[in-house]
This record gives structure tokens, C-alpha cells and sequence, in this order.
């Protein structure tokens, strides 16, 4: 094991983590509200093709693109599309009443179905797979001061990302202050806690439960955006990864116990537990399949562990999953 | 004396429905059907200018265009099935199983190892019967699992079993390299291709006419297992009121615990279905999210096992017919997703225009009871 | 010298679908006062006060805050008039603080300060005697901690007008008399309290005036230091009303049901029976009496297997024609399943009908399969008896269904009692419990069922019916047991005793330490 290997794997747990770190952080805001969105991977698909096509059509369209105009449209177009996923979620389970989890699991075939099949096409206007590219934007995203400080080992280890992988850290605590220390913060979360005591004091329930489940799933599917736009660097590939990644996202919020903050550390580790196969020698490709199961198994660990232990600030907020209508006499 | 005046009644009013006649709520989910499928119909325009009624047509000439085509659609359609079959139990008890990809997955990674290694040495009856035991064997264990966390210490079933399909979708990764055929192409390959050992042999002259069989086998030995038999009648019961189950007193722990092995042993079994009777091989994409598309299946039809044939028939059909206008019209296969989701949103809309009546302001409420 | 009242109520009328809740009732609330509200269960003071906390909107009547008319169509609006009501059920949520939840929902100016809040709940604390650490969580606090939290709340809004809806049923003695003194610093500081409340010496030793209202009417109200509990009965319960219920002779009581030592603590911790000790005698139908709480749910679930009961505990029941001397068959300890197979023939009918009694979206005929389901040896049900039992409960008893398949969720609460009653007399028990098994019937309804139960009686069976209207209690059984705060306050003859009696013993605390 080389110092190389373990730069290399550090860097990829941040990266890896970057991605499912937005999609839980998206995720734990909607769960705060009651609602569990099964969707989200989904939604990470929506944003990182909404992300990926703005930005196509307008470097097809003009030879010398700006690069300004690229990073806004794309990441407006990838916020947009995934918090107009969240609101048709919202729509179905608040306004419709509609189950939490089939919604949430339809959103994903769908979203999927969205994503892959735009990507697909896109990559044939492209001029077949894997021929897509939009060099200008992706070049912004991964742009990193690294090769301009050149700190050596520190420089690789914490300079060496794009903005995003910043920004997820800045949103997981500022998600983290929201919740917290705003008054906001406590009526959303009296609000998936228990709806009808919010609902006496005041607290519109349902506008609260719209907007952390449409802010919510615009923040998840900046994981997507920076998937498509970062990690696989502005192409796109109809491989299913994006929702594995959706599912770890998901994972990831209950590791996390329901706190942002904890999703930072949280993604990493799993990061790095996915890429741990790369300073473990001698292993065959079979074994590494063997330890991508890592994440999930920690993540039941910690389930089985909250549901024994019982203390009360681990569990889900107490109405998740469960719809909430004013009683009627 | 003045009276105080009513503050103002809001626009619009929602009201629980005391019941709805079975007409009617079919009459509202045929309308949202339709509706979905002229939605579907404008997004295929919209991405390819062709006129809806010839992709329709397309659709349709996909699904049962062919003999083949037909049989594949039925195959898939059985398959679909089968899963959701599996899940009925489980989800008349009210416990979210979400795990039915990952039952599924366990069961055919268990049916192509014994393919695999009996292949040459058991006869392919007695190796079928072993692999069927074997793959309701590992979808129960995968389905006890987290009943048993659940029943003890009411650990959350949905997140739990979200997080098993991982798990088992990792373990067969690492049976696909273990078994790699051949070295370097990331498959197992047809297992068994020479000899056929362990396939299903061909039924009346159909490759699939055992899965058939054996899934609409399931399809009423389930109707029959939930509405007539005792145990059935007990999942009802805990399904519906767990205090109730207390009251008569039926354990609500073993209840769980049972119901869920029922449930993963025959999405385990849809894995021995999916490998033996019609892939021949394993890949993570044998369950290929069937397992989730199944969730939403056994939801809609109420549990009820014969709706769900129909539903199941429904989604695939589309399924098929989305491909073949994909291949036709140079589209990709993923369509087929699309169409599929916006079906299933509209039909789960629907379902509230079942449950709620919604009243204009200024109409007055038929006194109900 | 008086000024304007605080809140005037005038003329306040609200319906429910048929019943009439409260009917045209007129009342005044003046500051500096403690106020009583006393009722029976189910007079309409909790509606009444409802209205007034804007969960309610009246039919007809008018509200005056100050002089000046009002409209308070929710709770925001009744907060706006200084109007804060304290529910029995209180609404708190359980993993924030007190502060926490003190502050939710506020719209003041500036960003979150739990400190700033903090400083102000310790200023109403201290300047009314309340003792509470705005940084405790909920679920760490005691009944009497969260309902100071729920006081603190309404003071901290600016209310000057408090209503307190029961607020002594979930606190121990010692809890009430701190609240008692809170109370009476609160109106020494002007403000206008309404106490909600039927017991009888929590009314003179806090109250300024007792308001009284009776099956939804306003009866009249009295200064306190004028009247006496006795008077005050009287007024609550009204003239003993003839039901021409009919009574038979008990016929050959045997002892059924020997309950000695019961002591059950709920999952809170609280002690909800203590050491009840009686006697249900086959032949005779036993009444159970007491305010709502006070152990009656708890006493019949723990007959049936359905509550943990603490050890000392022996409940003994003797089957028809088991000889005097020989002990009977020991419930305690036993499981449902286990008591049913020991060949104990027990009928429940619970107070939660549907979430325990019957499976609201079956049928009658799957309903009537939940006692006999496991009749034989195969793997299926037998549908053919059900059905045709169901169709026996169906005709006897007047069922309004489409038919026997027909969910029971969906028919009305009369037929509802009358699916869950049939099919427990189907079992041919040896006791039969109820718990207010005439709640929202209407007279005809009740009759019948007054009817099956002496009839069960008649043949033998010992009788168990826990009732909240006195006169049916007097009029139907033969004994009543009287439960007051989880003790037997009495076990009277119903023959003899007078509602007034009944109704004091309902009523009469013994402080812990007292013999019983």
C-alpha cells in the first residue's frame, strides 16, 4: 500500500461521498417534514440529466460558450427539474393523499426512465454512446486551485475537488443551522413530529410539508448534477449507477440519524468503505463486489442498533411515512 | 339577538367517501388510465412527432405482434406476477416489504449455483425440485430477517428491507464474477447451455409454459391461502387493527415473522422461476427493479391476486410495446419507464377520487350514514 | 364596581350531526375568578369550552370578549382575545423542550432565541409558583410536568383568559393542590379562569362560582361559599328519571369471578388499579360506575388477558356448577388464547369497538369468524356456521347492513354494537363484560341491548356492565361497584342505593394513607 493508493482513496471517498452526501441532505430536510420520499433516486437521475442537457444544447448551439452562462444553466435546469420531481411527489401524497412509498417508488422509475432515456438520446445526437460531452461546462466543475497552490499531500487532499463537493459541506451545515436554530427550523420539524400539535400551534402544515419536499429534492438532485457533471466529468452512461447512489442516499439519512452534519462524515465513510477494495491487495474483482456491500450493512447495523436503543433524539421523526389530514367531526 | 356570522367556507371542501360502488371506482380508474395513455401519448409526439395512434399501434404489434412476442410478453407478464403474488401477504399485514428485489435476486443466485454445480449430475427433475426448494429456502431467510428485528424490537421494515436488495445485489456481483463464462465478459453466461440440465422443459410445446403454470398455480393457491384459510384470516386481522388481533388473541409477533417467510419464499421462488424458466442465467438485472415495479402492482390491486394479473399484464404490455417503438423509431428502451411512471402516477391519483369526494363551496353535503 | 365580564356567552347553540351538544347556553366569565364548569360526562362542557378555544364554531349564539362581539373561528383567533385553553390530551411534541415547544409556532420578530425565551418562561414561573427547566425534554417529564409546559405555553401567548379542560384527572393529590395554588396566584394577578372538572370537592376547595350544565343545558350557577356538595349533586345529576328498564329477581347467584388484590400500572408507570377487590356473581349483572379514567378499561382487559398485572394479583373464575370449596381456574398470568383454552367462556365487549371489538373492513360473517376461527383441524376456516350466525345476529337483533359482507366500518355505531354484542352472547359465555356498550345508541338500540344482557342473566351468566349514565346503572344491575381513582370507593345494592350516593362515592378521593 502506497501513500499514492491511500491519496487516491481518500479522494474518491470525497468524491463518492460528494454525491450521495447531497441526495441525503435533500432527503433528511423532506423526512423532517414526515414525508419519506422513496424517490430519491429518482430525482437524482432528474437533476443530473436536466443538468447534463441544459448545458448540451447550448455548447451544441454555440461554439464559444460562456462559461458563466454554462454553470447557471445548468445548475438552475438540475435544480429546477429535481424540485419539480419533489412537487409532483408532494402533489400525489399531501393534495391526494396517495401512498408515501409507492409514490416515492414509482418517482424513481420514472425519474429513471426520464433521465436514461433523454441520456440515451442525447448521446446519439451526440453521435452514438459514450460520444457526449460538454467539455465547457464539466470543465467548471471540476475546476480546483490545487494546481495553482500546489500544497503537495494537503493541496491533493482537501483542494483538489470542484466547488460542489465545497458546497455540499457549506448546505449540510447550513441545513444543519436551519433545522436547529431558526425558528422555521422548528416549526418544520414540529411538523414531522406530530402534525396536529403543529397544526394547533399555528403552523401550516401542508405548505411546510411542499416546500421542505420540493427544496428537499432540489438539493438531492444536485448529487446527480454533480454525478454527471464531476465524477463521470460531462458525459453520460445508462449503467444504473445513479440509483444505486440514490439508495445510498437514502441509506445514508439513517446512518446519519436524521442530522446533516452527521452526513458529512457519514458519506465519506462510505465512500470509503466502497473504496476500500483499492489499498486492500490481492483481491480478486469478485471481493471487491463483496465489499461495495459495506455501506448497506453498516446502515442495517445502525438501524437494528436505533430501533434497540431507543433513545429518542436516533429515531425517525415520529410521523414519517404516515399522512396527515385534520380530523373532520 | 344577532347570530354570528359563519367565517368564510373555503373554496373547496374534501369529505371522506362513507363507500363507493365497485363500478364507479372502476369507471374512475379506467378514466385514469385513459387519461394516462393520452399523456403518454403526447410525450411520445412531443419527442417524435409520430402520430399517437400509429405508436399504438406499434405498442400493441410489440407486445403481440409475433408468437414470440406474445409469449415473451406472457413470460414477463408471469414474472411480474409471481413477485407480486409474493408480496400480497406481506402488505395485507401492512408490513412494507421493499425487499422483494433482493428475494428475488437470493432465489435465482441460489437456483444458478445448483444449476451450475449439478448441473451434469442430477437429473433435471429431481435438480428442479432441489433448486425450487433452495430458492423459496434463501427468499425466506431474506424475508424473516428483518420480520424478525421488526417483531422484537420494531425496527423500521421499510428501510430494512430497502437496504437487504443491496445486500443481495452485492452477493450476486460476486457470484456473476465467481462464475464468470466466459473469463473476462462480466456474465455468467447461458448456464447449462449444451445440455439444458435444470431448464424448464418445454410445456405442451412452449418454452414458458411452466412458469405459467406454476405462477398462476401461486395466483390462486395465494387467493385461496388469504381469503379462506386460517392463517390468511389472521393476516387480515393483524393487517387491520393489531389491538383486535390481541382481542382474539392471535400473536402479532408470530403472525409477522410467518407472513413474511410466506412472502420472501416466493419471491425467492420468482428468482428460481426467473432463472431456470426463462434467463438461464444470473445477472443483477434479473430482477431487473421487478421488484419495486411488483410493490406498486400489489398496492394497486388491493391484494387482491386476480387484479393483479390484469395490472401486471397492463405494465408489461407497455413495457414491450415501448421497447419495439424505441427499436422501431430509434428511440431507446427506457421510454418504456416513462410511460410506465406516468401511468402509475395517474392511476395512483385516482385513488383518491375512490376514497374522498371533493364539494364546491355553496353545494351542500348529502347527509351521509 | 363590576366591570364589563371578560367573556359572555350568549345563547351558544352547536349540533352534531343529530345530537345537540350544547342548547342555547348562556354563561359569564369574570376576571379575578375561578370558575367551575361541572357536568356529567357528556353534558357539553368540553364543547363549550371548544368554542371558545376557536376548535369549535358555534350554530347559532354569540360570543362577547370585553363587551365587544367576536368571531373566533380557530385557535390563532381565540389566542388573539388572550383566550388559551389547556386540553386534556395535550399537545406537545415529545423530543423537543419545554421551551422548544412553548415557542412553536410564534410569530415574533427577530431570529430564534431559546435563551431570551428560556428567561421569559423562568419570569411567568416564578411569578405564579410554577417550577419547570425550559431545556427538559417532553418525554423525560411527568404527567403534571407537561401539563405545567401546556399552561406555561398559553401564559407565555399573552392569555389572560385560561381554561383548564380536566386538568386534576391525570395528577396525583399532592399535583393537584400545587396546581390549585397556581391557579389561585393567576387570579390573584386578574386573570379569568375555567376549570372543567366533575369532581365534587376539587369544585369547593378551588372555585370562586360553579357553573353547572346537565345533557347540554345550562342549569344555573351558584357562588361557591353558598353551596355544598350534596347541592351541587343534585343540580349535576338531576331528578332520578324513571327507564322502566326491566329488572329481574337475580336468579341463584354463584360466584363467577373471584378478583382479589388487582393492581395494573400502565406503561407510564402510573397506577391505574389499586388492590380492587370483588366479586361477579353468576346470575346478576355487576355495575361498574366511575368517572371516566378511573380504571374501568383497565379492570376488564386485565379479566381478559389483555393487561400486565402486577404480582398479588389472583383472579379465580369458577365454572357454572363447580363446587363451592374447589378453587377456580387462575386467569392471571394467562394469555387470551391460554384463557379460552383453559375452557373459560368469556364475552368482551371492549369500549373501542372497532380498534379492538371487531376488523372494520370485514363483514359481519368475518367478524363473526374472529371467536371461532380456529374451530377444526384443517388449514381453513369453516364459513358456513359464521355465516349463518351472522344471519341469526342479523335478523334477531335488526341489523341495518346491505349485507352480511358488507364492511362494519362503514354501518352506523348502533349496528356496529349490535354485530359486536351478537356475536359475543353467540359464545354462550359464562361471563360477559361490556364497557359502555350503549355510548352514542339511540333508545331503542339501548333498550335492546339492556334486554341481552338480562337475558344473559337469566340464564345464568354473570354480567359485567361498566356504564357512565346513572340511571341505567341504578335501573339495570342488580350490585354496583363504584371505582374512584382506580380504588372501589363502594359496592352498593342497586335496588336501594340512590343516585346521589353513587355519585359521591364517584367522586370521593381517598387521599393515600386514608384506610380503604
Amino acid at each position: 500500500m502506497t501513500s499514492a493508493q491511500v491519496i487516491q482513496l481518500l479522494q474518491s471517498a470525497v468524491c463518492f461521498g460528494t454525491v450521495i452526501m447531497f441526495g441525503a441532505i435533500g432527503e433528511i430536510l423532506t423526512e423532517k417534514s414526515g414525508n419519506l420520499n422513496l424517490g430519491v433516486p429518482g430525482i437524482m437521475y432528474l437533476g443530473g440529466i436536466a443538468g447534463l442537457a441544459a448545458s448540451f444544447f447550448y455548447e451544441f448551439n454555440n461554439p464559444a460558450p460562456n462559461k458563466v452562462v454554462c454553470l447557471l444553466l445548468s445548475f438552475i435546469a438540475a435544480f429546477l427539474a429535481s424540485a419539480l420531481g419533489g412537487l409532483l411527489y408532494s402533489f400525489l401524497t399531501i393534495t391526494l393523499r396517495a401512498n408515501q412509498n409507492v409514490t416515492g417508488l414509482t418517482l424513481t422509475i420514472f425519474g429513471g426512465g426520464v433521465a436514461n432515456f433523454f441520456g440515451g438520446s442525447l448521446n446519439t445526437m451526440a453521435g452514438g454512446v459514450g460520444q457526449i460531452s460538454v467539455a465547457a461546462t464539466s470543465s467548471i466543475y471540476r475546476a480546483n486551485i490545487n494546481n495553482v497552490t500546489d500544497l503537495g499531500v494537503v493541496g491533493k487532499l482537501f483542494l483538489s475537488y470542484g466547488f460542489m463537493v465545497y458546497l455540499a459541506i457549506v448546505v449540510a451545515i447550513v441545513m444543519a443551522w436551519f433545522l436547529n436554530r431558526t425558528r422555521t427550523g422548528l416549526n418544520l420539524r414540529a411538523v414531522g413530529e406530530n402534525p396536529a400539535t403543529a397544526d394547533a400551534a399555528g403552523i401550516n402544515v401542508t405548505r411546510y410539508k411542499y416546500l421542505a419536499t420540493c427544496i428537499g429534492a432540489g438539493i438531492s438532485g444536485m448529487g446527480g448534477l454533480y454525478y454527471t457533471m464531476d465524477y463521470i466529468k460531462g458525459t453520460w452512461a445508462n449503467d444504473g449507477t445513479i440509483e444505486s447512489l440514490g439508495w445510498l442516499a437514502v441509506a445514508l439519512v439513517i446512518f446519519a440519524t436524521w442530522r446533516s452534519v452527521n452526513a458529512i462524515w457519514g458519506s465519506y465513510l462510505f465512500g470509503l468503505l466502497f473504496w476500500v477494495y483499492l489499498i486492500i491487495p490481492g483481491l480478486g474483482r469478485k471481493d471487491i463486489e463483496l465489499f461495495k456491500m459495506l455501506p448497506y450493512l453498516v446502515t442495517i447495523m445502525v438501524l437494528i442498533a436505533i430501533s434497540l436503543r431507543k433513545k429518542r433524539e436516533n429515531q425517525p421523526p415520529a410521523s414519517l411515512g404516515l399522512p396527515y389530514f385534520r380530523e373532520e367531526r | 339577538m344577532s347570530t354570528v356570522n359563519h367565517t368564510q367556507e373555503p373554496l373547496l371542501r374534501i369529505a371522506k367517501r362513507d363507500g363507493i360502488s365497485r363500478p364507479s371506482a372502476y369507471a374512475i380508474r379506467i378514466v385514469a388510465v385513459v387519461l394516462s395513455l393520452v399523456v403518454s401519448g403526447i410525450f411520445i409526439f412531443a419527442v417524435t412527432k409520430l402520430n399517437p395512434v400509429e405508436v399504438y399501434k406499434a405498442i400493441f404489434d410489440g407486445a403481440f405482434g409475433t408468437s414470440r412476442r406474445s409469449w415473451v410478453t406472457i413470460r414477463d407478464t408471469m414474472m411480474l406476477l409471481c413477485i407480486g403474488v409474493g408480496l400480497a401477504p406481506a402488505f395485507k399485514m401492512k408490513f412494507w416489504n421493499i425487499g422483494a428485489e433482493g428475494q428475488v435476486l437470493i432465489g435465482g443466485v441460489i437456483t444458478a449455483g445448483f444449476m451450475r454445480a449439478f448441473g451434469g449430475s442430477v437429473s433435471t427433475p429431481v435438480l428442479l425440485v432441489i433448486m425450487a426448494v433452495a430458492s423459496l429456502l434463501a427468499g425466506c431467510v431474506w424475508g424473516v430477517i428483518p420480520a424478525a428485528f421488526k417483531a422484537k424490537w420494531g425496527t423500521n421494515e421499510t428501510l430494512f428491507t430497502l437496504m437487504m436488495n443491496y445486500v443481495a445485489i452485492q452477493i450476486t456481483s460476486y457470484c456473476v464474477a465467481l462464475w464468470e463464462n466466459p473469463i473476462g465478459s462480466n456474465t455468467v453466461g447461458v448456464i447449462n447451455q449444451q445440455t439444458k440440465a435444470g431448464w424448464f422443459p418445454a410445456v405442451f410445446g412452449q418454452a414458458y409454459g411452466l412458469n405459467v403454470i406454476l405462477v398462476l398455480a401461486l395466483t390462486v393457491g395465494m387467493f385461496i391461502y388469504l381469503k379462506y384459510s386460517k392463517q390468511g384470516y389472521e393476516i387480515s386481522v393483524v393487517g387491520d387493527s393489531q389491538n383486535t388481533a390481541r382481542y382474539a388473541g392471535i400473536s402479532v409477533k408470530k403472525v409477522t415473522v410467518r407472513t413474511m417467510a410466506i412472502s420472501g419464499a416466493i419471491c425467492g421462488l420468482a428468482g428460481f422461476i426467473a432463472v431456470a424458466g426463462a434467463s438461464h442465467t444470473i445477472s443483477t438485472s434479473t430482477a431487473g427493479g421487478r421488484g419495486f415495479t411488483a410493490i406498486i402492482v400489489a398496492w394497486l390491486a388491493q391484494f387482491n391476486t386476480f387484479v393483479m394479473i390484469l395490472i401486471s399484464l397492463l405494465l408489461v404490455f407497455l413495457q414491450k410495446g415501448a421497447i419495439q417503438i424505441a427499436s422501431q423509431f430509434n428511440l431507446n428502451d427506457y421510454a418504456s419507464n416513462i410511460i410506465t411512471g406516468i401511468i402509475l402516477f395517474f392511476i395512483l391519483g385516482s385513488e383518491f377520487f375512490i376514497n374522498y369526494r371533493v364539494i364546491l363551496r355553496g353545494k351542500k353535503e348529502g347527509e351521509v350514514k | 364596581m363590576e366591570t364589563v365580564a371578560a367573556v359572555q356567552l350568549r345563547n351558544i347553540t352547536k349540533r352534531f350531526g343529530k345530537v345537540v351538544a350544547n342548547n342555547s347556553v348562556s354563561l359569564d366569565i369574570n376576571r379575578g375568578e375561578i370558575l367551575s364548569l361541572l357536568g356529567e360526562n357528556g353534558s357539553g362542557k368540553t364543547t363549550l369550552m371548544n368554542m371558545l378555544a376557536g376548535i369549535y364554531f358555534p350554530d347559532e349564539g354569540e360570543i362577547l370578549v370585553n363587551g365587544q362581539p367576536v368571531t373566533i373561528a380557530s385557535p390563532k383567533d381565540a389566542f388573539n382575545y388572550g383566550i388559551g385553553m389547556i386540553h386534556q390530551h395535550f399537545k406537545l411534541v415529545d423530543v423537543f423542550t419545554a421551551a422548544e415547544n412553548i415557542v412553536l409556532g410564534l410569530e415574533e420578530e427577530g431570529k430564534l432565541n431559546l435563551k431570551a425565551a428560556a428567561a421569559k418562561i423562568d419570569g411567568i414561573c416564578e411569578k405564579y409558583g410554577f417550577q419547570i427547566d425550559p431545556n427538559k425534554k417532553i418525554y423525560d417529564m411527568s404527567v403534571s410536568e407537561k401539563q405545567t409546559v401546556e399552561i406555561v405555553k398559553v401564559l407565555y401567548r399573552g392569555a389572560d383568559i385560561l381554561i383548564l379542560d380536566e386538568p386534576t384527572a391525570v395528577l396525583t393529590p399532592q399535583e393537584t393542590d400545587r396546581l390549585f395554588d397556581v391557579m389561585r396566584n393567576m387570579k390573584a394577578d386578574g386573570k379569568a379562569m375555567i376549570i372543567i372538572t366533575h369532581k365534587l370537592h376539587e369544585v369547593m376547595d378551588v372555585s370562586d362560582r360553579v357553573a353547572v350544565l346537565r345533557k347540554g343545558k345550562y342549569i344555573g350557577d351558584v357562588a361557591t361559599k353558598d353551596t355544598s356538595p350534596q347541592a351541587l349533586t343534585d343540580m349535576m345529576v338531576g331528578h332520578a328519571v324513571t327507564l322502566n328498564i326491566n329488572r329481574p329477581e337475580p336468579k341463584d347467584p354463584t360466584p363467577r369471578l373471584e378478583v382479589s388484590g388487582l393492581t395494573v400500572y400502565d406503561a407510564m408507570g402510573v397506577k391505574r388499579l389499586d388492590n380492587v377487590t370483588f366479586t361477579a356473581m353468576g346470575g346478576e349483572i355487576l355495575g361498574i360506575a366511575g368517572i371516566a379514567g378511573s380504571g374501568q378499561k383497565e379492570l376488564l382487559e386485565s379479566v381478559a388477558g389483555l393487561q400486565p398485572i402486577s404480582s398479588g394479583t389472583s383472579i379465580r373464575y369458577r365454572p357454572i356448577g363447580h363446587p363451592e370449596d374447589k378453587d377456580g381456574i387462575e386467569l392471571v398470568g394467562k394469555t387470551p388464547l391460554q384463557i379460552k383454552q383453559s375452557g373459560v367462556s368469556l364475552a368482551f365487549v371492549p369500549e373501542d369497538r372497532l380498534g379492538m371489538g371487531l376488523v372494520g373492513t370485514m363483514g359481519m360473517t368475518g367478524n363473526m369468524l374472529l371467536r371461532s376461527y380456529r374451530k377444526g383441524h384443517g388449514l381453513f376456516t369453516d364459513r358456513k356456521a359464521p355465516k349463518k350466525l351472522a344471519e341469526e345476529v342479523l335478523t334477531e337483533l335488526d341489523v341495518v347492513t346491505p349485507s352480511v359482507n358488507f364492511p362494519v366500518r362503514r354501518l352506523s355505531g348502533g349496528n356496529v354494537q349490535k354485530v359486536l354484542v351478537g356475536r359475543e352472547i353467540a359464545q354462550e359465555p359464562s361471563v360477559l363484560m361490556t364497557a359502555y356498550a350503549v355510548r352514542g345508541l339511540d333508545i331503542n338500540t339501548s333498550y335492546t341491548i339492556y334486554n341481552l344482557l338480562t337475558e344473559q342473566k337469566l340464564k345464568g351468566v354473570a354480567v359485567v356492565y361498566v356504564g357512565e349514565d346513572l340511571d341505567v346503572l341504578l335501573e339495570l344491575c342488580d350490585r354496583i361497584l363504584v371505582l374512584c381513582g382506580g380504588q372501589v370507593s363502594g359496592i352498593v345494592d342497586a335496588r336501594t342505593t340512590t343516585k346521589e350516593e353513587v355519585g359521591l362515592l364517584m367522586t370521593r378521593f381517598k387521599k393515600e394513607g386514608e384506610p380503604a
